[in-house]
C-alpha cells in the first residue's frame, strides 16, 4: 500500500444548497412536456375550446337570472379552475408517479440536486403551462363572448394562489400515494369528476340546489370558482371561500410532504 | 487508506433481514467486488453506502463520511451507476449528459464519455428509443460525470452484449487507473475474477469470505483434476502416495488424478523420476464459480 492520503472529501469547494439546478432541471421539464406535442397542444388548447364550444350554444349568452349574469359568464371562473384542476391531479402526478416507478427521482438522490428540487421544477412548468392556458381563456372569453377580464384584479390573483396551493396539494397527495404513472393518472381522473361537479362545471353553482351548494362550498373547486367568480365581478371573495382554499393547501401539503417516498 | 469502512452494517425490511452483519473496507485505488447469489444483500449493503438507505445498525463511512448525515459532500465524491434506474422516455441521450453535468461543479468532459462508451452516433436519439445495453452505458456516464472519487456499479454489464461488456471491462479499468476507487456489484463470475483486486462474497446478508480471487478459490481447496495417458502404465500406489493427490482413477490407458494444492507439480515430478511422459496432459483448475458454490453452497445461475 502506499502512503498517499487522500485529503477529507468536498473541503473547500463551494456548498451548493437549496434548489440548485431548478433552472435546468425546469427547461428540461418544459423541453419534455413541449415534445410531446399532442399532449402539450390538448393542455393548452382543451380548455379554451371548451369555452367556445359552450359559447356557441344559444342558451348560454342569456341571462341566467333576469339583469343577472349570462351562463358564459359564470362559466369562464369554472373554466379557469378547471384548467388548474387538470394540470394538478391528472398531469401532475402522472408525471410524479411515472418518474417514481421508473427511478428517475431516484437516481436524482444520487447526484449533488436535491430530488425535492425536480418536483419543483415540475411544478413550476405545470404552473407555467396553466398560467398560458389561462389567459388564453380568459382572452377568448373576453374577444369572442365578451365576458369582461376580471374586475378586481388583486383578488382574482390572490384566489389563484390559493386554489392553485390546493389542487397542487391534492395533485402532491396522489403522486405521494400512487406508486405507478398509470394508477397515478387514474385516481386523478377519478378525482377530477367530483372536483369538477361541485366546481360546477356540470351545474354551476348559482344553478345548484342549497344543498350542493353547502357541499360545493367545502371542495376545493367549489370554494376557488365561487371565489374566482367574486373577483371577477369585481367584490372582494367571501372568507368562507378563501379559508376552505387555504385549509386544504395545508392539509394536503402536510400530508403529501409526509406520505411522500421517492421510491 | 480504507476509502469506505463498513462495520457491522444491518438492514432489515419489515420482518426480513436484509443485511445482518455485513463489514468490509474498500482501499483506495482497487476494483472491489462485491459477489454473491441473488437476494444475499448485495444490492442493499451498497444502497446503504450510498445513502440511499438508511442502516437499521452498524456505521459506514466512505472518505469520512457519513452517508446519512454528510449526504451534501457525499453526492460531490461518489457517482452511482444504479440497478434499473431509467430516465424520461422523450430526453436525449445529448439532453441527459448536459443536464446532469450542469449538477457539478467541475464536470467530466461529456463528450469524451459518451465516445467511449460508443454512444456517439446515438446522441440525439431518446431515452426510450435506446437498446437495454445503450440505457445501461448512458447510466454508467451519468454516473462518471461528477468526476467521483469512488464509483459504485451495481450490475454494471446486465444487458450488455459480449462486445460491449468486454469494453466497458477495459472502461472501468480506465477509471480505476484514473484514480477513481471502484465498487462493482455483480453476479458474474468471469467478470469479478477479471476485474476485481479483491472480493467480498456476501451470501444471506453475511460476508463469508473477503479475498482476492485467486485467494477465494485456494481458500476453499476445491480439487484440480489431472488427466494424461502415460507413455507406459503406472504404479497407482505410487501416484497415491504423493501428499496432495485425493483419488486416482486409470481406464483405457488414460490416467485421471484429483488433488490439492501443488498437486500438478507433485505428480509431473513423480513422472519425471521415471522418465514416464504424460501425453495429452489437461489440468482443470478450480475457479471462482467453484470457490462461490463452496463457500455459498449454492450456484448463482
Amino acid at each position: 500500500m502506499t502512503t498517499t492520503t487522500a485529503a477529507p472529501a468536498g473541503t473547500g469547494r463551494p456548498r451548493t444548497s437549496g434548489f440548485a439546478g431548478l433552472g435546468a432541471l425546469t427547461r428540461s421539464e418544459l423541453r419534455l412536456f413541449l415534445r410531446d406535442r399532442a399532449g402539450a397542444v390538448a393542455t393548452l388548447l382543451f380548455p379554451t375550446v371548451l369555452l367556445v364550444v359552450l359559447g356557441l350554444i344559444p342558451s348560454f349568452k342569456e341571462p341566467v337570472t333576469p339583469g343577472g349574469p349570462r351562463l358564459i359568464d359564470l362559466y369562464v371562473p369554472i373554466m379557469v379552475a378547471m384548467v388548474l384542476a387538470v394540470s394538478a391531479v391528472q398531469a401532475l402526478p402522472a408525471v410524479v408517479a411515472t418518474y417514481r416507478e421508473q427511478g428517475v427521482l431516484r437516481r436524482m438522490r444520487t447526484t449533488p440536486v436535491r430530488p425535492q428540487t425536480l418536483l419543483l421544477a415540475i411544478t413550476a412548468t405545470m404552473l407555467g403551462v396553466t398560467l398560458v392556458s389561462t389567459i388564453l381563456v380568459l382572452l377568448v372569453a373576453r374577444l369572442a363572448f365578451g365576458v369582461p377580464l376580471p374586475q378586481d384584479l388583486a383578488a382574482y390573483l390572490v384566489t389563484l394562489v390559493l386554489l392553485g396551493g390546493a389542487v397542487y396539494g391534492l395533485g402532491l397527495l396522489v403522486a405521494a400515494v400512487a406508486p405507478s404513472g398509470r394508477t397515478g393518472n387514474a385516481i386523478g381522473t377519478v378525482l377530477f369528476f367530483p372536483l369538477m361537479f361541485f366546481g360546477g362545471l356540470w351545474l354551476p353553482r348559482d344553478v345548484m340546489p342549497e344543498v350542493l351548494r353547502t357541499i360545493s362550498d367545502y371542495t376545493p373547486l367549489g370554494a376557488g370558482a365561487g371565489a374566482l367568480q367574486a373577483a371577477a365581478a369585481g367584490s372582494w371573495p367571501q372568507l368562507l371561500h378563501l379559508g376552505v382554499l387555504l385549509a386544504w393547501t395545508v392539509l394536503t401539503g402536510l400530508l403529501a410532504t409526509r406520505l411522500f417516498r421517492w421510491e | 487508506m480504507a476509502v469506505i469502512e463498513v462495520n457491522g452494517l444491518q438492514k432489515r425490511y419489515g420482518e426480513h433481514l436484509a443485511v445482518a452483519d455485513v463489514s468490509f473496507e474498500v482501499q483506495e485505488g482497487e476494483i472491489f467486488g462485491v459477489l454473491g447469489p441473488n437476494g444475499a444483500g448485495k444490492t442493499t449493503t451498497v444502497e446503504c453506502i450510498e445513502g440511499l438507505r438508511v442502516p437499521d445498525g452498524g456505521t459506514i463511512r466512505v472518505l469520512g463520511l457519513d452517508p446519512q448525515r454528510d449526504v451534501t459532500e457525499l453526492r460531490r465524491v461518489l457517482g452511482v451507476q444504479l440497478q434499473d434506474s431509467k430516465l424520461p422516455e422523450r430526453m436525449t441521450v445529448a439532453e441527459a449528459v448536459s443536464l446532469y453535468s450542469s449538477f457539478y461543479d467541475d464536470p467530466a468532459d461529456g463528450d469524451a464519455l459518451v465516445d467511449r462508451l460508443g454512444l456517439t452516433r446515438r446522441r440525439d436519439t431518446r431515452f426510450g428509443k435506446l437498446s437495454g445495453g445503450q440505457q445501461q452505458r448512458l447510466a454508467i456516464v451519468l454516473a462518471l460525470l461528477g468526476r467521483p472519487r469512488v464509483a459504485v456499479l451495481d450490475e454494471l454489464t446486465t444487458g450488455l452484449d459480449p462486445q460491449s461488456r468486454r469494453n466497458t471491462w477495459e472502461l472501468v479499468e480506465q477509471v480505476r487507473d484514473d484514480g477513481v476507487t471502484v465498487v462493482l456489484v455483480t453476479h458474474f463470475m468471469e467478470e469479478a475474477e477479471r476485474l476485481c483486486d479483491r472480493i467480498a462474497l456476501i451470501d444471506a446478508g453475511k460476508v463469508v469470505a473477503i479475498d482476492t480471487p485467486s485467494g477465494l478459490v485456494e481458500r476453499t481447496r476445491a480439487p484440480q483434476v489431472i488427466r494424461f495417458r502415460p507413455s507406459e502404465p503406472v504404479d497407482e500406489a505410487l501416484l497415491r502416495g504423493l501428499p496432495e493427490v485425493t483419488s486416482v482413477v486409470q481406464r483405457d490407458g488414460r490416467v485421471e488424478i484429483t488433488g490439492t494444492g501443488d498437486v500438478l507439480a507433485t505428480v509431473t515430478t513423480a513422472l519425471a523420476q521415471r522418465r514416464i511422459v504424460a501425453a495429452e496432459l489437461r489440468v482443470t483448475q478450480p475457479r471462482l464459480d467453484d470457490a462461490f458454490v463452496a463457500l455459498t453452497g449454492e450456484g448463482i445461475r
